[in-house]
């Protein structure tokens, strides 16, 4: 996770670590590494999150669902704040988020690419073989459908062995 | 964090259904501060009503060129293309609200995003008119946003050293975006105009519709010069973007058409709110439902 050493570890941030993610309820605020910071004081807490891309609609619901669950704790005033830098990236993603994806039919993301501060971005004209496993079936025959899929974050992918279609959480 | 994750799966939709102090009709609905609890000060030296001035140009590009690519869901070609189409518009429309809320707060009015959007006139808006012009086909569609996102991508990646952090925190997420983006419309141009000779024919006539208003995206505005070091210079990122374009049209077999630029009126154009006739259709469609029902929420 990013950013929790900042705060002391208290009862709060185990809940609000353990909130699931609305789109992708199979993974934890943490696991998802949205999480940046839960600052506690008596019965006051503040949580840091951070958007994963900056139309993710799910953030208003992240709030509410991080707001509801540290109320039922007991905790009377809780605050919810967007921290837009650095950008999220889909390596933040920890290895038991990556493993529940998996486990939950989404294949994980790849390494992004890391680009030297300053240069121009190069256009990638073809769809770079990326290597993503099928979750269902564990072939590597895979193909990209469209970089686009249900969520923001995922795209689409088919598998050429099981010929079933199935969704990678993008590198970003 | 090592919750049971069926017990998660079931929380998440449970949490949808039950007792809750609002009433939820459906997933997602409503809106927060996108900068909530983000520092919004201004830094020093830098003028505030200037700052709001090219936040809105930057927001309203986003704004309008988003709502422009909503139009085509329901109408694109495959499933694939309309999703792409809808993500690309979701991802602008997320930067046009944070920098439409930069804005709000820049200029100290406290107009807040939804203020902005949906209650100024045309002539208040400031996007280029690049992105308020409908597109004749898909075709036309691909070349738009191939020119657009090859701009926005060097114009953000410029921006990511801007002195104000705000600003540069927003456009480092957006380069992420943007690549996405100008990858997918580098690929269908280099389909089409590599494609049969109906879809060439085709492809080149939707650059020759879009080329016109290519000029403007790259004319200096007062404002950049009020801002030095927060915001980018246009004349600076033509280089980038040129060498990007020639290498999709070469590959796509297609040339830079060789039209007259879109005049504007006495020098001004859409950043200083001189529009073409088709944002008032954007803006009749966009706004209708805020204005008929201003400060409701759903």
């Amino acid at each position: 996770m990013v950013g929790t050493e900042r705060a002391p570890a208290g009862p709060a941030l185990g809940i609000a670590a353990g909130v699931p993610d609305p789109e992708l309820p199979m993974v934890t605020l943490a696991d998802l590494g949205i999480l940046r910071e839960v600052r506690e004081d008596g019965d006051t807490v503040t949580v840091v999150i951070t958007p994963t891309y900056s139309g993710c609609p799910a953030m208003r619901e992240i709030g509410r669902d991080l707001r509801r669950r540290l109320h039922q704790a007991g905790y009377r005033c809780v605050t919810v704040q967007t921290e837009l830098a650095p950008a999220w990236s889909s390596d933040w993603i920890t290895a038991e988020g990556r493993r529940k994806l998996a486990a939950a039919g989404i294949a994980p993301p790849n390494p992004a690419t890391r680009r030297p501060p300053g240069g121009p971005v190069p256009l990638t004209l073809t769809a770079a073989p990326r290597p993503v496993t099928c979750p269902r079936c564990g072939s590597a025959r895979t193909r990209e459908t469209s970089p686009f899929s249900a969520t923001a974050c995922k795209a689409l992918y088919r598998c050429e062995q099981c010929l079933e279609p199935f969704e990678c959480v993008k590198e970003i | 964090m090592s919750d049971n994750s069926d017990n998660d799966e079931y929380g998440a939709y449970q949490a949808l259904a039950e007792e809750s102090d609002d009433q939820r009709w459906a997933f997602g609905t409503g809106f927060t501060d996108p900068l909530a609890g983000v520092d919004t000060r201004l830094p020093p030296g830098v003028d505030g009503a200037a700052l709001a001035a090219y936040c809105l140009m930057l927001g309203d590009d986003a704004l309008i060129y988003s709502h422009r690519l909503q139009q085509w869901v329901t109408r694109a070609p495959e499933l694939e293309e309309e999703t792409a189409l809808a993500n690309i518009a979701l991802d602008l429309l997320g930067q046009a609200r944070m920098l439409l809320a930069r804005a709000g707060r820049a200029d100290g009015s406290g107009r807040d995003e939804d203020q902005l959007a949906f209650f100024r006139e045309a002539g208040e808006f400031r996007n280029v008119r690049l992105v308020e012009r409908p597109d004749a086909d898909f075709a036309e569609l691909t070349g738009r946003l191939l020119v657009f996102s090859a701009w926005r991508l060097a114009l953000l990646r410029a921006l990511v050293v801007s002195k104000d952090p705000v600003l540069a925190a927003i456009a480092e997420k957006g380069v992420k975006e943007l690549t996405y983006h100008r990858d997918y419309a580098a690929r269908w141009v280099v389909r089409l105009g590599d494609g049969t000779d109906l879809s060439h024919a085709k492809m080149q006539a939707g650059l020759s519709a879009v080329w016109p208003l290519v000029e403007e995206l790259f004319t200096p505005h007062p404002i950049e010069a009020a801002l030095p070091g927060v915001a980018a210079r246009v004349l600076a990122l033509r280089g980038e973007v040129d060498s990007v374009l020639d290498t999709v049209l070469a590959a796509a077999t297609l040339t830079r058409p060789d039209v007259v630029p879109l005049a504007g009126v006495a020098g001004r154009a859409g950043r200083d709110g001189v529009h073409t006739e088709a944002l008032g259709y954007v803006l009749a469609e966009m706004q209708s439902v805020a204005r008929a029902h201003p400060g409701a929420t759903w």
